[in-house]
């Protein structure tokens, strides 16, 4: 049978099977929020073979976030358990890639937990290095 | 940030024994090529052998080769077989020395999620670059 892998535009059509997958990898299920994303996001693209979802990555171009100028922003990226090691992350991190570079940015960058390895790792191995950037948090206390 | 000599001459021995894991390597070879005496190198690498990342093999064209997975093994297994990256600090019973090894301890956890993401592929990868490519994405 004939693997038609095919990279394009998310649609709502999509979300159910996005969220699945997000679903597997954290534990949570989020409808709401991946149709808000499709809402917000215009780079939200989906990697299918044989019109199944493999995969996602949402991204956008922002200026002046954090004083840099602009640059690509990854904010997240999901492949099927049943569907890594073949490739499918770096085909969709080199869609946004084209994408970013069609709005002449020339840099892209994302930001991701400490712990979160495999994704860590995927990143490096696409030649990501550290950011000359800090993530900082503080607890908020109630006001008493 | 600094790591200790045998965990330097561990991880680039183990780096070139992956980047040609058809070739068997000598230990003489290894340490002719980072100054190093062979006595030294072959306790590291007796290391690595009981750890499962390089096998041995005797006699002529004999040497070391990579038996893991490089795009499974990270330069954190391998500086974990040679040093602790964030043991805990001994913190004194004063606030300023508590507050002292509280950002040590997040310059450790820093190091640890670095070293526990870059694969020996990755490693390999950024090698093989030309230097002012290495900060480069896809």
């Amino acid at each position: 049978m004939i693997q038609l892998k095919k990279i394009r535009r998310a649609t709502r059509r999509d979300l159910a099977q996005v969220a699945e997958i997000d679903a597997r990898i954290t534990g949570l299920r989020k409808p709401r929020y991946w149709a808000g994303i499709l809402r917000r996001y215009p780079l939200f693209l989906v990697l299918t073979e044989n019109a199944r979802v493999q995969g996602y990555i949402v991204g956008e171009v922002r200026d002046w976030e954090f004083g840099s100028p602009p640059c690509g922003w990854v904010f997240g990226i999901g492949v099927r358990p049943d569907a890594r090691l073949g490739g499918a992350g770096t085909r969709l991190l080199e869609a946004i890639c084209a994408e970013f570079r069609r709005r002449r940015v020339d840099k892209v960058r994302t930001l991701l937990a400490r712990d979160n390895a495999l994704v860590l790792a995927f990143f490096r191995s696409q030649g990501m290095m550290a950011a000359p950037f800090i993530a900082l948090e503080m607890e908020l206390r109630r006001s008493p | 940030m600094r790591l200790q000599k045998n965990t330097l001459l561990a991880l680039c021995s183990v780096l070139e024994f992956a980047a040609q894991p058809a070739r068997p390597l000598s230990t003489a070879e290894i340490a002719r090529r980072y100054r190093a005496s062979p006595h030294h190198l072959a306790k590291v690498l007796g290391r690595l052998r009981r750890a499962g990342l390089v096998s041995a093999a005797r006699g002529s064209g004999g040497g070391y080769r990579f038996s893991g997975n490089p795009r499974r093994v990270t330069l954190l297994d391998v500086i974990a077989l040679f040093e602790r990256i964030g043991a805990p600090a001994k913190t004194g019973r004063r606030a300023l020395e508590g507050a002292i090894a509280q950002v040590l301890a997040e310059i450790d956890e820093t190091a640890r999620a670095t070293f526990g993401s870059i694969t020996l592929e990755t490693m390999l990868k950024l090698a093989r670059r030309p230097p002012g490519a290495r900060g480069r994405a896809a």
